[in-house]
């Protein structure tokens, strides 16, 4: 029968491309994201972030403390089951890369619970699967001409550029804090110290006429 | 194909709601610190959502729950204080190099929340070359593919090149600070070896007159 023949033929196209459409959302993982943000940790704060990642998606966690203290944080990234895939207590720098081995949402946290009084600048960078595309109807299949798979590796060594651009303004900006702490620290230490040998060699000058003047006080009661 | 291309352009919209999110109270204020150079455009892709204690899952925001974004430069003066919607972006040029601050809250402005009422607030801030939509700048200048690309080269490296001359000016300011370091410790040194000198002076004719004046000298 010719309608049923038709009928199937286009109930097994529809199936071939569901079948294609299943296999391109679970095979190709979504385009990707890169975070990058600096905040600031006050003391005994703990900030976390969450973000939902597909499974099989390779993602780059990369922190570092830019200003306060001692410079160090603890940092802490779990799976969507609560198991704890990175932990590092006061840590400086560091990078970590992992694949989601599942799907849901991963957490990560930043503590400065161990600091009393001093707050500190953080800055992370989560990388999460690969950039997207310059053309959402690209083919990643097709191949690209000579003049195009030049563009696209300029583009990654430029990416490069810009990351060690980023990774060598934060050491600056550490620099540049240290040195500004210690400029006003030098200011205050100086008043105060100018002030407290004013005031100590004033006193001791006071402190030592005084005891002569008991002496001659009992001095003259002994003699009358 | 047309399937591959809807298909294509929606992925690109669920990546860019793939952003990280961050737990916040109503009113709570969370900030963030973004070290640019002047004259970059920030944009920031927002979205807001309500945790649903029944179903326990977060559900987009109602439309009465509003974002305020202020935004400070680095010398404290105000670039942004808008309120906006409980999704959207919100966007600012730097005008002065430096530290801009960029402090976000919620605020219900018509039904009061539950007292523990959790919300979520998605941010993705991109700055520089990524805050082009080239899909419509191709499409508006009929440009080829190698001339996107190209384009989105010469992008990168004016990135790049604005980065290198901040580099410069934070470098000047660093050295600014050492050398008035280096000249409040010499100038505190002399200060303070004068003060020694003069206090030791005073202190003995100070005592050597009292002791005479008590004739035990």
């Amino acid at each position: 029968m010719p309608g049923l023949g038709s009928a199937q033929r286009w109930a097994a196209a529809a199936g071939r491309w569901g079948c294609r459409l299943l296999a391109l959302l679970l095979l190709v993982p979504g385009p990707g994201s890169a975070s990058e943000i600096t905040f600031e940790l006050p003391d005994n704060a703990k900030q976390c972030f969450y973000e939902d990642i597909t499974q099989g998606t390779k993602c780059t966690l990369e922190f570092q403390v830019i200003t306060g203290g001692h410079y160090d944080v603890d940092c802490r990234l779990e799976d969507p089951d609560g198991n704890v895939l990175y932990k590092e207590m006061k840590k400086q720098y560091d990078s970590f890369t992992f694949t989601a081995s599942k799907n849901g949402t991963y957490k990560f946290c930043f503590s400065n619970e161990f600091s009393t009084f001093t707050h500190k600048t953080v800055y992370f960078d989560f990388q999460v699967g690969e950039d997207p595309p310059l053309f959402p109807s690209e083919n990643r299949v097709s191949a690209l001409t000579q003049m195009e798979s030049a563009c696209v590796s300029i583009h990654e060594a430029l990416k490069s550029v810009i990351d060690y651009q980023t990774h060598f303004r934060l050491r600056e900006a550490q620099g540049r804090s240290r040195a500004e702490d210690l400029n006003t620290r030098v200011a205050y230490w100086s008043v105060g110290e100018a002030l407290i040998l004013l005031v100590v060699s004033i006193g001791q000058v006071f402190l030592l006429k005084s005891f002569f003047s008991d002496k001659r006080t009992t001095t003259t009661r002994v003699g009358s | 194909m047309a399937l591959l291309l809807l298909l294509g352009q929606l992925l690109a919209l669920m990546g860019y709601g793939g952003a990280f999110y961050l737990e916040v109270r109503e009113l709570e204020e969370k900030c963030f610190i973004q070290e640019i150079p002047d004259g970059t455009v920030v944009i920031g892709n927002y979205k807001t959502e309500l945790y649903d204690p029944a179903m326990e899952k977060y559900q987009p925001s109602p439309q009465w729950i509003n974002l305020f974004v202020f935004v400070k430069d680095p010398e404290n003066k105000n670039l942004l204080a808008r309120q906006y919607g409980p999704q959207g972006s919100f966007t600012f040029t730097s005008q002065s190099p430096g530290e801009h601050q960029i402090c976000l809250h919620l605020e219900s402005i018509r039904f009061a929340l539950f007292y523990d009422g959790k919300l979520a607030i998605h941010l993705d801030m991109q700055l520089g070359e990524h805050t082009n939509d080239y899909a419509e700048f191709a499409a508006k200048d009929k440009l080829t593919q190698m001339h996107l690309r190209v384009q989105q080269l010469v992008e990168q490296v004016e990135l790049i090149q604005k980065e290198q001359e901040y580099q410069r000016w934070r470098e000047e300011r660093f050295r600014q600070t050492s050398e008035s370091t280096n000249q409040r410790v010499l100038w505190w040194s002399i200060l303070q070896t004068f003060i020694l000198v003069a206090t030791g002076v005073w202190q003995m004719q100070h005592l050597k007159s009292f002791f005479k004046a008590k004739k035990l000298v």
